[in-house]
């Protein structure tokens, strides 16, 4: 299946979905004032890519900013990943913050403690 | 007289500190602006990284609050012309050690009584309960057309770390004017 591949842009993270290699990436901002369109081809994807997905499937989030109108989003992208995770692959989702940052922290414990897949929260210099 | 007028409005905000301010309609390529103008300020500034985030993240909810509740007046009171019930204000000011966010919009008076309720019970919680609330609000709550997820105001309590000081001022019958005013540091 083809690769999913989106340009960050001042208000939307860029995004490299990878099937060959099972590695998701989210990364820099997601503050649309509506996200639902920008994460319908998102989800659409990993629907896709549920059907035949690779053994270990990886969830790199490295967000800088995201509004409450994206946190749902994203809330909705990681319960697709958890319906997906099972026999086929194992999901593991990576929550990155910068350092200091305790509210991007916070805000990967609230999905953790939503969410039932695995869940690492790892602190960086830099996103 | 017009020259005295700025004068003044001059010298409140330059007591005030203000850093950015706006009154008008409030769209998505002036989101994109203020944003960007606010960045660029805040990289000027000795601030610690996470104050910097805090303030950008509840400006950025300040604000998407402001679009989405003009967008949803797009049926207008008869008592108001359009521009009037489009129009909010907004304004960025930083004083000492920390950082002020004040927004003032039109409000029909029904949306107010449940915004008041709902504004009282996020100001009564702590800490914890607010994180508890939001989690709650977020596995089980739903996005509206417009993409809103009746979060924001939890958010900007979290975030801010400071109670959200508000108040309605009553216009007339059917609409008042709500004023919010949230303390960073």
């Amino acid at each position: 299946m083809e690769n999913l591949h989106l340009e960050g842009s001042a208000k939307t993270p860029s995004i490299h979905f990878d099937a060959a290699t099972g590695k998701l990436e989210l990364k820099g901002r997601s503050i649309p004032e509506n996200s639902v369109e920008f994460y319908k081809p998102l989800n659409d994807w990993i629907d896709a890519y549920g059907k035949d997905p690779i053994g270990e499937t990886s969830v790199d989030v490295k967000l800088e900013y995201f509004n409450t109108s994206s946190s749902k989003c994203i809330l909705d992208l990681f319960k697709k990943l958890e319906a997906i995770s099972g026999s086929k692959t194992k999901v593991v989702v990576n929550w990155f913050f910068e350092e200091d940052d305790e509210d991007m922290e916070e805000a990967g414990q609230d999905y953790q403690a939503i969410i039932s897949l695995p869940f690492n929260i790892i602190e960086v210099e830099e996103i | 007289m017009i020259k005295n007028d700025i004068y003044e409005l001059y010298q409140t905000m330059e007591r005030e500190n203000i850093l950015l301010s706006f009154k008008g309609v409030v769209t998505s390529d002036l989101l994109s602006s203020v944003l960007s103008i606010m960045e660029s300020k805040m990289d000027y500034m000795d601030e610690s990284p996470k104050l910097k985030k805090k303030v950008f993240n509840v400006l950025v909810e300040c604000l998407q609050n402001l679009y989405h509740h003009i967008d949803s007046n797009e049926e207008q009171d008869r008592n108001f012309t359009k521009i009037e019930v489009k129009s909010a204000l907004f304004m960025i000011a930083k004083k000492d050690d920390h950082f002020v966010i004040r927004t003032g919009n039109y409000i029909d008076n029904e949306s107010a009584i449940d915004l008041e309720k709902r504004l009282d019970t996020i100001n009564g919680m702590d800490k914890e309960e607010l994180k508890k609330y939001y989690q709650d609000v977020l596995s089980n709550g739903t996005l509206s057309d417009k993409g809103t997820a009746g979060l924001g105001m939890i958010d900007i309590a979290r975030k801010s770390g400071n109670k959200l000081e508000y108040q309605f001022l009553p216009i007339n019958e059917t609409n008042s004017f709500f004023c919010l005013n949230i303390k960073i540091d």
